[in-house]
């Protein structure tokens, strides 16, 4: 089922009755979402992708905007009309019902005429269990299974009314590291056998980068990008973008652009050939370092870390909007750590400009 | 899935029934709270009604046209109101003061220091909350008969001392305050006592507020226990006062006088209601109740 | 260390002392004048020891009348005011102005007299010779005849009894049930939304069993009050129960301590055992109904 959210805009009332003190929780959203493909809404917290959840499930009903499923506008349709399943961040399973009775619980609360049968029902809930593998959990209680059963459980919930649309609200955010690994596999997998329409709600860069057809970046309340995981990693259309995604984090310098060379400090470092002359923000990724002892770009060795299959050099620059910058390079190369300089040459691919007022990519 | 139409349909009748809804809801919250309220209203109609005015009233009437104060006046004149009320406050203050003062020493032991056999002691003293005083009362009555201390103040605070539940409470808020300004008062060289008065009590402050609050409306309106001990008028609390001034106090038939006297010793526990309503129903709520 | 033991003492002893003098001993004591038998409390003497004081009390017709009495009114009331309760703290707990208001309205009879109130209670449904009393002209705006509640029949005496009682424990039931309701995670009621759970279906699989272990640890604390219920009677009906057929086991522990009987401390103390052990086993009764009910 494609998902079409056009110009959606939520605010809440603010402290008091004045209308400035209203909060802007989503701002004019508007994207598409394909047929069958797995979306992670990624962002800082308080940015607005829970409540773009809520106003998809219907929890939340938006100020201004459209939601359509398909070619039909579901805005004002309530929850259960809409055909979602969801899965909440503690999960949220009755813990008096066993998990059986927590699976069958929302075939139970159809409508007379349109309840399936009784062994109807049981053949479902079983298929949604085998599809999640807890088949053999059934008779328990949610207390007696382990956090990634209980998110088992919560999906084959959300998944046995036949959903058109799976929503989950940071579904790994309460299971241990390596659990949540093993899980965000499992979420991907049941999604790639359903075919389901399945928008997740995550702060976590790397599990939306690895399982995602497609991400979509916020901030406060403002779709940034949204496009492949690789290309909004590699094609960032601006600086909170670059910042956000990526680890370690992009390296930030001011710089300017003087006749066809970027500055940054007195250097020039790379050839922008075609672009105006301006002050600009200059991104650059840790693997977008050459190390080389006659590049244009030097900086004052601090440390250098050994990880193995690649080493990372910790250095600063006064253009540095950090205090230090990181770039990681092969580990075949040998860094002389007996020397307090350490001079670059740049990826061209690798590295962004961006404009210093508005922020907005620039490219060359 | 439903046409958009016939969603409109269903979308309005269920508009139409929440707002039923909510309307019955709050119905019937108000009906709760005029029966709630309602014999507290009747009290304070009753008690400026002349006492001619009220005899004469075949049927009750729910508004007087001609208010009057002199049932207050009686009150205070023809019943010894003004003893009972100054019984009961001497009663409470001394009760809840001991109480409070023997509750903090004890919590602040269990909480703070360490001593052999700690939690059988505090097990012991938990499962004393389960006896029931109706058992206790014959023994205390005999035990304080044969030490002549019927109708004194002694006899009537000491057993209503005890209070395993306030302890408890105490001690749940005393173990909330962290060690180390236990362990930077002993390098300071505090001693004991003096960490309890100037650190534990002042941080500690809001609950033990709570339970002296809750000990005082408990002392106001005990009667079983100053019913038993007590048979001499000048040493009666409000309740069994009231209890005296309905059965020979303005003769029988003086209500309006009568409801004077239940309003002026209903109002103070009221005040402090009001004043402390969130403290009291927090309090109340962990696990408070009544008797 | 040694010093420090011998100051935590120190700082138990008052609490210990109150405890021991005026709960422990008593408790013992109080099996003690059970068996004894014919004691007098002038001599301080008895006769024997024996099972007599129980076999009087349970042939005494005003304890079986007090045992009647106390049992009707456990019976009607905790379930009633447990229910009533339920139903005001939903109701309260799904509305949002004037919330506040009202929860304090319905706190106001605990911080009250219960013997003053029990007053208004008696001026309110009692009928005398110069009046038939508030609720009697109620009663006639529908027709019904006038009714003695306060010396009449014996079911109204009982129904104004219930009532009353109802009225007294409603506060605390109240509170502890809004806020047993305010404390269910919000996302199971949104679970139930995105599923469409009708609202009765909320309440009867969601809520209520996730309050059930407040409803029945009010149910066992509502048994325990009410089978020592005393002083709302006395309220209503005056000092002498027995008189006016409204005994309550309590009350006639306390005549027969001390009152219009003189002291018999071992008949008290047999009534009082009988009361102890009847409220042990409805509890125990209760709190296995309560482990096989509540089930997480």
């Amino acid at each position: 089922m494609k998902i079409v959210l056009e110009k959606l805009t939520k605010t809440f009332p603010g402290r008091g009755r004045k209308a400035r003190n209203d909060v802007t929780a989503v701002d004019n959203f508007s994207c598409e979402i394909p047929d069958g493909e797995l979306i992670a809404l990624l962002g800082p917290s308080g940015c607005g992708k829970s409540t773009t959840l809520n106003l998809l499930c219907g929890l939340e009903q938006p100020t201004s905007g459209k939601i359509f499923f398909g070619d039909e506008d579901i805005t004002d349709l309530p929850p259960e009309l809409r055909g979602v399943g969801m899965v909440f961040q503690n999960y949220a399973l009755y813990p008096h019902l066993t998990v059986k009775q927590n699976i069958l619980f929302p075939l139970e609360n159809l409508k007379r005429k349109d309840r399936p049968s009784r062994e109807e029902m049981m053949k479902r809930a079983m298929e949604t269990a085998r599809l999640v593998q807890i088949e053999e959990l059934m008779e328990r209680k949610p207390r007696e299974l382990s956090g990634g059963q209980q998110q088992r459980v919560a999906i084959a919930r959300a998944l046995v009314k036949m959903p058109r649309v799976l929503l989950l609200d940071e579904p790994l955010s309460n299971l241990d590291a390596r659990l949540r690994l093993q899980t965000r596999e499992e979420i991907r997998k049941i999604q790639k056998e359903t075919g389901i329409t399945t928008v997740f709600v995550t702060h976590d860069q790397d599990e939306a980068m690895s399982i995602s057809d497609r991400i979509a970046v916020m901030r406060s309340g403002v779709l940034m990008q949204m496009g492949k995981p690789q290309e909004v990693y590699d094609n960032p259309s601006n600086l909170f973008v670059a910042k956000f995604l990526g680890t370690p984090p992009i390296n930030v310098f001011e710089g300017r652009v003087r006749e066809g060379l970027l500055y940054i400090g007195e250097e020039a470092v790379l050839s922008v050939a075609g672009t105006t002359d301006q002050d600009v923000w200059v991104g650059i990724r840790p693997e977008g370092f050459i190390l080389k002892e006659d590049g244009p770009m030097t900086c004052e060795l601090k440390r250098v870390e050994v990880m193995g299959r690649d080493i990372s050099i910790i250095s600063a620059n006064k253009a540095c909007t950090g205090q230090t910058l990181r770039s990681i390079i092969d580990a075949e190369m040998k860094v002389d750590t007996s020397s307090s300089q350490v001079h670059f040459a740049l990826k061209p691919g690798k590295v962004f400009l961006f404009h210093r007022e508005t922020e907005e990519r620039i490219s060359f | 899935m439903v046409s958009q139409a016939e969603y409109k349909k269903t979308e309005k009748a269920a508009a139409r029934r929440n707002k039923v809804c909510r309307i019955l809801t709050y119905a019937g919250l108000a009906i709760w709270a005029v029966i709630v309220l309602f014999p507290f209203y009747w009290m304070l109609l009753t008690s400026v009604k002349s006492y001619g005015a009220y005899n004469a009233e075949h049927i009750p009437a729910f508004f007087t046209m001609a208010p009057t104060l002199q049932n207050y006046t009686d009150a205070f004149t023809q019943v010894p109101l003004v003893d009972y009320l100054l019984n009961t406050l001497i009663f409470s203050v001394i009760t809840t003061v001991l109480m409070v003062a023997v509750s903090v020493l004890a919590a602040y032991a269990f909480a703070r220091l360490e001593f052999r056999g700690k939690n059988l002691v505090f097990t012991l003293f938990l499962s004393m909350m389960m006896i029931p005083s109706e058992l206790v009362v014959i023994t205390n009555f005999v035990t304080v008969t044969n030490l002549d201390l019927r109708n004194t103040f002694t006899g009537l605070v000491l057993p209503s001392v005890t209070s395993v539940f306030y302890i408890y409470l105490l001690k749940e808020n005393f173990e909330q305050v962290p060690d180390e300004l236990y362990r930077a008062a002993k390098v300071d060289g505090t001693s004991d006592l003096k960490y309890l008065w100037k650190v534990m009590v002042p941080i500690c402050r809001p609950t033990i507020i709570t339970v002296t609050i809750l000990k005082i409306i408990e002392c106001w309106n005990s009667y079983v226990w100053p019913r038993l001990v007590t048979d001499d008028p000048a040493y009666y609390l409000v309740s069994n006062g009231i209890q005296e001034i309905r059965e020979n106090g303005f003769g029988r038939e003086n209500v309006p006088a009568m409801m004077a006297a239940v309003v002026v010793i209903s109002v103070p526990l009221i005040i402090l209601f009001l004043v402390f309503r969130r403290k009291i129903m927090e309090g109340v709520s962990r696990g408070g109740m009544k008797g | 260390m040694n010093m420090n033991k011998k100051k935590a003492w120190i700082y138990l002893l008052p609490a210990v002392l109150f405890l021991a003098l005026f709960l422990v001993y008593p408790l013992i004591d109080v099996f003690v004048y059970s068996v004894e038998e014919g004691y007098n409390f002038a001599s301080q003497t008895y006769f024997g020891t024996g099972l007599y004081n129980f076999s009087y009390v349970l042939h005494d017709p005003f304890f079986l009348q007090a045992v009647k009495n106390t049992f009707i009114l456990v019976i009607i009331t905790v379930p009633l005011s447990t229910g009533l309760a339920l139903l005001i703290s939903a109701g309260l707990s799904s509305v949002r102005p004037l919330r506040d208001l009202f929860q304090t309205v319905y706190f106001l009879p605990y911080v009250t007299n219960t013997l003053a109130v029990g007053l208004v209670f008696m001026i309110l449904f009692q009928k005398t010779e110069y009046t038939d009393g508030l609720v009697n002209l109620m009663l006639s705006w529908f027709g019904a005849g006038p009714v003695d509640f306060i010396d009449g029949p014996y079911w109204a005496k009982m129904f104004v009894l219930c009532f009353y009682t109802i009225w007294i424990v409603m506060p605390f039931k109240i509170l502890v049930l809004t806020s047993a309701l305010a404390s269910v995670n919000q996302d199971y009621y949104r679970a139930a939304r995105v599923d469409g759970t009708p609202r009765f279906r909320v309440f009867t699989k969601i809520t209520l069993p996730m309050i059930s272990p407040m409803i029945f640890y009010l149910v066992i604390t509502g048994f325990i009050g009410a089978f020592k219920a005393y002083s709302d009677a006395v309220a209503l009906f005056g000092t002498d129960l027995n008189a006016a057929g409204m005994n309550t086991i309590v009350g006639y522990v306390y005549d027969m301590l001390y009152g219009d009987s003189g002291g018999y401390p071992s008949y008290a103390s047999a009534a009082a055992v009988i009361l102890f052990a009847i409220v042990l086993t409805i509890t125990c009764i209760n709190l296995l109904v309560s482990r096989k009910k509540i089930e997480y």
